[in-house]
């Protein structure tokens, strides 16, 4: 039986539907990451886990007890904000124990569960500072460390890595990451960073305006998106698609009868002619000829010119064009390629999906 | 913008200060010679007085005209001073400004932080109440004083600066916490804190500055309320203004002016002492929120 059940959730306010019943399942010691655009409704999600946005209809279940109704402190629960929301009248000491003072744990105890979480954190030198003599890193630490010291059934994070720079989100990414690997505890994280989805999540949920897109581990969202939706937003830089027309057992692209690749294999029925789908590809699924996977069983190589090179470093992004469609391809860092010149790209077949343009569905 | 700046030289932005500051120093002068009369009139003795020169310093300071009004000059029949009144009216604005602080902060928590359906009609009504004249409330005052049993004491005084003050001490705190972050009471609530738990330990420590502000404003205004101590306290319930003015106005025997104006000043000294005390809070508290610091 699943630890965190939701089912049939809806949430309304007037006559704008937020929620359209949301049904979800997470296992203990699953992180569950909720991602998708602003005002998809994740936010409202999490809320309603906490307890602290009733829902219209619907069920929060967790480890087999209904908390629909019941009081955001009794649902034992820790929640990390977006802005931290430590007490600014206290310090880092007291902010952490704050809780366990309101549950009326003994002073002693109290004392010795902090210097645990603290050291876990690495916050030991910062207890008796006050929240405003701290960096945005080290608040983010002590706001984890009031989650932690609970030791609640369930974690919620509000996109708590948004408020801070670059640099610093990896690092937290990662000390999340390891939090979670070291004391597998369940937790729900909200997003809108994908990149953030998929390293951190166990099982990814995409919401958009209201309702489930796909539920999947990071692996399945990024290589068998269920839609156009969910293929466009995972994913940096976006999935390629391109439009195409069934053939005689292929697939024309580019609009004439000039390129033409089979049928991927994720595609197991089979296409009348005539149909119109769109192929897409992740960027790294079209390469120079060199760093074509020589596992693949279907690599396709079509010529096209070059209309953009993005170097990163460690990869270089080409833009290719045919037939006024373009594609971007991940190549290798030191392929050798000019701006307007004809290169030959190698698509790999295997790793593409076709979805069909009228439902937006994957065709499988 | 700098176009403007070049057109003036150093020399003509300097002219300007100094007849800024010359400006500035007459007025405070002009502010502050009411003052000084009050002073230096109550330091001299009636003979100096009747002399003539309104701002000349006395020539022999004496402190008799301050012993007299504290505790010897005569309100109305009773010769005992205006200590009792002082008194009084000490125990008037105490109660009356913690009250009526206490009470608006809560209502300012409740209108940001547990909205209830129709919350802006209820502050909009709070604050109509700051515009009703205090003249129009005289008589249904009485009448309910009279009722509850209050009329003519101090606790009935009390009540009416109370329920007067609500409308300014709620718009205070209320616009003070609309800024406060809702973060902050969620994570308080899920931490296990219920209402007033949340409002002791997470708001209020954090209102020193609104909590100033709203100090200084309701003892200003209710010490120095003459009408309603005037209308519902009399005799010897009543609070320091009124006794002051059935002091001057008594009209037997010579007009002690050096009293009178000892008197005064016993009665502007605690809004002083508030001002100078606090009075730097008062400025940092209305310029909260308004510069994000």
């Amino acid at each position: 039986m699943s630890f965190l059940e939701i089912k049939y959730l809806c949430k309304k306010k007037t006559t704008n539907e937020i929620l359209k019943g949301i049904n979800i399942e997470l296992e203990k010691g699953g992180f569950l990451v909720l991602v998708g655009p602003s005002g998809c409704g994740k936010s409202t999600l999490l809320n309603a886990i906490a307890g602290l946005l009733p829902p219209s209809s619907g069920d929060i279940v967790i480890d087999g007890q209904v908390v629909t109704d019941l009081h955001p402190s009794k649902r034992d629960i820790a929640m990390v904000f977006q802005s931290y929301a430590l007490y600014p009248n206290m310090t880092v000491e007291e902010n952490i124990a704050f809780a366990l003072e309101m549950r009326g744990v003994e002073k002693a105890q109290r004392e010795v569960e902090v210097k645990k979480v603290a050291k876990t954190l690495q916050i030991e030198h910062l207890l008796k500072r006050r929240p405003s003599q701290l960096s945005g890193g080290q608040r983010q630490r002590v706001a984890m460390g009031r989650a932690l010291v609970r030791q609640p059934r369930v974690f919620l994070f509000d996109e708590p890595l948004s408020n801070l720079d670059a640099k610093l989100r990896v690092e937290v990414r990662a000390e999340i990451k390891a939090l979670h690997q070291n004391t597998h505890a369940t937790i729900v994280y909200v997003t809108h960073d994908q990149i953030e989805a998929m390293t951190l999540a166990t099982k990814i949920v995409v919401l958009k305006e209201g309702q489930v897109q796909q539920v999947g581990t990071p692996a399945e969202i990024y290589n068998r998106p269920a839609n156009l939706f969910v293929a466009d937003f995972m994913g940096s830089p976006a999935m390629n698609m391109l439009k195409g027309k069934v053939a005689n057992g292929g697939i024309s692209l580019f609009g004439g009868e000039a390129v033409k690749v089979a049928v991927p294999p994720s595609v197991t029925t089979s296409l009348p002619d005539g149909k119109d789908v769109i192929l897409a590809l992740r960027p790294e699924a079209i390469t120079d000829a060199g760093l074509a996977d020589p596992q693949a069983r279907a690599i396709a190589t079509i010529e096209a010119e070059v209309t953009m090179i993005e170097p990163t470093g460690s990869d270089t992004f080409v833009t290719g064009k045919l037939d006024g469609a373009s594609f971007t391809a991940r190549t290798r860092s030191d392929v050798q390629v000019s701006l307007g010149q004809k290169f030959p790209f190698s698509f790999n077949l295997d790793k593409a999906v076709v979805f069909d343009p009228q439902t937006t569905q994957r065709i499988v | 913008m700098s176009a403007a700046n070049e057109t003036v030289s150093a020399g003509s932005a300097r002219t300007a200060r100094y007849f800024i500051y010359a400006a500035l120093i007459v007025l405070a002068v002009v502010y502050l010679l009411p003052l000084y009369v009050m002073l230096t009139t109550s330091l001299k003795s009636l003979d100096e007085i009747r002399g003539g020169d309104m701002l000349a310093l006395p020539k022999d300071p004496s402190i008799a005209a301050w012993v007299k009004a504290w505790g010897e000059a005569c309100i109305g029949v009773s010769c005992v001073g205006i200590k009792g009144y002082f008194w009084n009216s000490l125990k008037m604005v105490i109660p009356a400004v913690l009250i009526s602080t206490l009470l608006g902060a809560l209502n300012g928590y409740v209108l940001t932080k547990w909205r209830f359906p129709g919350h802006k009609i209820v502050f909009g009504m709070m604050l109509f109440a700051c515009f009703i004249p205090f003249q129009a409330v005289l008589i249904p005052m009485a009448r309910l004083l009279g009722l509850m049993g209050l009329s003519n004491s101090t606790a009935g005084l009390v009540m009416v600066h109370v329920i007067y003050g609500l409308g300014f001490t709620t718009l205070f705190f209320r616009n003070y916490y609309e800024a406060f972050p809702d973060e902050l009471v969620k994570a308080a609530m899920i931490d296990g804190a219920g209402f007033f738990r949340i409002f002791w330990r997470i708001l209020l420590p954090t209102s020193g500055p609104i909590i100033v502000v709203t100090i200084i404003y309701q003892f200003t205004n209710i010490w120095n309320d003459f009408l309603f101590g005037v209308s519902f306290a009399g005799g010897e319930a009543s609070p320091m203004t009124v006794a002051l003015n059935n002091l001057v106005s008594s009209s037997t025997g010579v007009k002690e002016y050096n009293v009178d104006m000892a008197a005064a000043i016993f009665a502007a000294l605690p809004t002083l002492f508030v001002y100078v005390v606090a009075g730097r809070y008062f400025v940092r508290g209305l310029m909260a929120g308004a510069v994000k610091g």
